[in-house]
């Protein structure tokens, strides 16, 4: 137990007498030079946030910097010192996320609702942009700096300007004008040349540069690189009504409060925006038959999956243990060598050499041992399912077969001459006295193991990408998904549309499923009693 | 990878052989022998070849530089280099960069991760503090959580980021090296906090009357004592991170910037038969750091699968 003061304060305090070891000179360089690039790069931070004005973010961005100067200029605390590095990471990377992950899980959060309604009316706007009928050409040079391309404009009138995506025009009196009165170089850009301009077609094509802040006053867009056109968003926003109205057929798109604009019969616009949905996500996982009935099989499966991949790792590798727990066995130690080499492997590699092994066309499987067959193992739903527990009791058999080994080993063998004594046969022995007493100590493995190929993503991405697929559904979902890789594929997948919502969701879900898995686990250890 | 059980458990996985040797038997029928020995041979030999004949299927089909995967099922039927040439020559896939990429990302993770696991452990091991038995319940309960679950979050967390900080956002090393930290706690301050506690507190408190300090203390007495958890820890969680799909996949988006993972998945992600051979290359020399760490760890790991590392 430390009861020693801390060793040197920071240059602000002149150390007490009492009782304070100075520390080294070096020691104390140390920590102001390491305090100081932390604060440093917290004080970039904070601008940042202040330019941006992200108010919320800034305080507490403010009040973490002031707490971790606390806890190292002040005298004494000297464990939160020591814990400090660490729980910074991890209440971000690991505490909040998951907090994070239940708030986006209340939102609808995704593809067309990832900003706030401000930023969607505007997207709108900018969108939705029709060239105004016979409104007068600019001529423009595309400019270029730092990767970035701007239009430089000369109005009919022959006033230069100069502007790019998101940044309106504005004046450039000092460009460098040619023979016909349009500008085609300034100071700080650089003018790209024709064959540039067909190599950049698109990015050159994309540029919208608006007149003003306000969408409404239109924008410039190019055709070819050499002149543009103004623009006008063909929806007119009306902030009173909160209503997009449509200039042309007068459609009016209204706020539905489900954070996108629709109209009278139902028509939406793609952009929407951010909003808390209550439960949405969660009955629409449960009720949307897009949604439910793959869920169901993918959590029948996920459980399938975890359960038979721990029993038949744990019953081989307890047979294996078994079969060579015998003192005098030649080659014992190659056996064991060669065995365990599939534990070594990379899951990931593993799962993608065997999706190659069992490719149906190709593979070694079909091919070598099935003499051309052509047997469908990761494309019929219940071989697939049946490749991917095999491939599973590959990689996995060699580690329960570590660890009981090492339990049978450690069983003490008087047990064992007991029982031989009061005539017990070896398959008695086994089942009644050393099988309970290995259960034991390798139950909270076998918890642990559950809990890991419940999550077990790298198998089942690798070796079947989730497939066969589903057939009445349109997301990405197949017979082999488990939840951790259906949550991947509807947050990141191609299938449908991102929807990070739903996906929080149903990462809700499997952090509630982990809790009481560790609930359990936590009963059968007593790793609870060692914490003292 | 779990760390609580029994201490029952707490045995060498390998009993010695050479002493217990019983004399050989030399008048036993054949039948005797097989059924003591001579099925668990049977067993043995069966086993192996499950275990082994994928790992020789890769290794022969990165030999063969016929290329695809139809071409690769004789096993061992060519020998050339030409798949290895062609991994490190294409520069839309650049192996090179996703080994060395991974390196450090595996590297720089796996030092911090040890250095912030033992500045708690020696914390949680040396000081009685307020909120002690808590703040370790809570890692315990926390380290059941592996951060893939909350992969959306992270991504989200992590776009967020790259308005403030751009290099720190998505895409970025860094960045993702960040997010793996979050793990750093956890698990292995388990290993190590076991590990401390074995270290007599006598040895402190005589540095400390020789007037010490808590820091001299934690640097020069007991890290050099600890070396071996800190080695098996670093090493673990190098050889978690090689494997890191789903994060890593996630925040790095540009090739140059991927990890073997990722990039090796995009290799055979769409045509999984044209580029096998080279696949299979990529895969070889993926693995094979991999696999000489674990088996030179294996004695380590198979104590601290079993022995369990909460004990003190």
């Amino acid at each position: 137990m430390l009861t020693t003061a801390p060793p040197g304060p920071a240059a602000t305090r002149p150390p007490k007498k009492t009782a304070v070891r100075s520390d080294s000179t070096l020691g104390l360089l140390a920590k102001i030079v390491l305090l100081g690039l932390v604060d440093a790069f917290a004080v970039y931070v904070l601008i940042t946030l202040f330019l941006q004005e992200k108010w919320v973010i800034l305080l507490v961005g403010a009040a973490v910097t002031v707490l971790v100067n606390w806890i190292y200029l002040r005298r004494g605390g000297l464990p939160a010192k020591y814990l400090a590095p660490g729980i910074f990471f991890l209440v971000i990377f690991q505490v909040f996320v998951m907090l994070y992950s239940g708030y986006v899980a209340f939102t609808n959060y995704g593809d067309g609702h990832n900003s706030t309604k401000d930023d969607a009316v505007n997207a709108i706007q900018l969108s939705a942009q029709q060239r105004v009928p016979d409104s007068p050409a600019y001529r423009v040079s595309v400019l270029e700096a730092d990767g970035e391309f701007s239009l430089l404009a000369t109005d009919p009138d022959g006033g230069v300007s100069v502007g790019t995506t998101g940044v309106p025009l504005e004046e450039a009196d000092d460009a460098v004008l040619d023979g016909t009165g349009k500008a085609v170089e300034l100071e700080g850009y650089r003018t790209l040349q024709f064959g540039e301009v067909l190599a950049n077609q698109e990015d050159i094509l994309a540029i919208t540069v608006p007149f003003s802040d306000d969408p409404e006053d239109g924008s410039l867009k190019t055709s070819d690189g050499s002149n543009a056109y103004v623009y006008r968003p063909s929806l007119s926003y009306d902030e009173t009504t909160s209503t997009f109205t449509d200039l042309e057929t007068g459609t009016t798109y209204s706020d539905t409060g489900e954070g996108s604009f629709r109209s009278a019969d139902g028509e939406q616009l793609s952009t929407g925006w951010k909003i808390n949905v209550g439960f949405d996500n969660f009955v629409k996982a449960f009720s949307d038959p897009n949604i439910r009935g793959p869920l169901l099989q993918v959590v029948l499966w996920t459980f399938t999956f975890a359960i038979v991949s721990v029993l038949s790792t744990f019953a081989l590798g307890l047979f294996l243990a078994n079969a060579f727990n015998l003192p005098d066995l030649r080659g014992k130690r190659i056996y064991r060598i060669l065995m365990i080499l599939p534990y070594a492997f990379p899951a990931f590699l593993a799962g993608l050499v065997w999706s190659g092994l069992l490719n149906p066309e190709f593979g070694f499987i079909n091919n070598t041992f099935f003499g051309g067959a052509d047997i469908p193992w990761l494309t019929d739903p219940l071989l697939a399912k049946i490749s991917v527990l095999v491939v599973n009791l590959w990689l996995g058999f060699p580690y329960m077969f570590l660890v009981c080994t090492g339990a049978l080993q450690s069983l003490p063998e008087e047990v064992d001459e007991a029982a031989r004594m009061d005539g017990a046969t070896g398959w008695r022995i086994f089942t009644a006295i050393k099988l309970p007493l290995l259960l034991v100590s390798v139950a909270p493995l076998l918890i642990a193991s559950f809990a890991f190929n419940f999550n077990n993503f790298n198998v089942i991405y690798m070796l079947t990408d989730g497939g066969p697929r589903f057939s009445g559904t349109t997301a990405n979902i197949g017979h082999t998904d488990i939840l951790i890789t259906m949550v991947y594929e509807i947050a990141f997948g191609t299938g449908v549309g991102r929807d990070y919502g739903l996906a929080s969701a149903l990462s809700i879900i499997i952090f509630i499923i982990v809790a009481v898995i560790s609930a359990i686990s936590f009963r059968q250890t007593k790793a609870l009693e060692d914490i003292n | 990878m779990t760390t609580f059980t029994d201490p029952q458990a707490a045995a060498p996985a390998e009993a010695p052989t050479g002493s217990h040797r019983v004399p050989e038997q030399r008048r036993r029928t054949f039948g005797q022998w097989f059924r003591h020995k001579g099925w668990r041979h049977v067993v043995g030999v069966v086993t192996t070849l499950f275990a082994v004949f994928p790992l020789l299927y890769v290794l022969s089909a990165a030999l063969n530089s016929n290329g695809t995967m139809a071409g690769s099922n004789v096993l061992f039927s060519r020998f050339d280099t030409g798949n290895f040439e062609a991994l490190f020559t294409n520069p839309s896939r650049p192996f090179g960069k996703w080994f060395v990429n991974t390196m450090i990302i595996g590297v720089v993770t796996s030092a911090a991760t040890v250095f912030l696991g033992a500045l708690a452990a020696y914390a949680f091991s040396r000081m009685r503090f307020k909120g002690r038995r808590v703040s370790l319940l809570s890692l315990l309960i926390l380290q059941m959580f592996p951060q893939l679950l909350a992969v959306v979050a992270i991504f989200l967390l992590l776009n967020a980021i790259t308005d403030v900080v751009p290099w720190l956002g998505l895409g970025s090393q860094l960045g993702l090296i960040m997010v793996y930290l979050g793990g750093a706690l956890g698990v292995n301050t388990y290993l190590m906090y076991g590990f401390f506690n074995t270290v007599p507190k006598s040895l402190d408190e005589a540095a400390r009357i020789d007037g010490a300090s808590h820091v001299q203390v934690f640097f020069t007495i007991i890290l050099p004592l600890v070396t071996p958890i800190l080695a098996v820890v670093g090493l673990l969680a190098f050889i978690g991170l090689s494997s890191e799909f789903v994060i890593a996949s996630v925040v790095l988006t540009d090739p140059d910037s991927q990890t073997l993972a990722v990039g090796l998945y995009s290799y055979v992600a769409q045509q999984r038969s044209e580029n096998w051979g080279v696949f299979a290359a990529g895969a070889v020399l993926a693995a094979v750091p991999v696999m000489a760490l674990f088996l030179f760890l294996q004695k380590y790991i198979t104590t601290g699968l079993v022995s369990g590392s909460v004990k003190g």
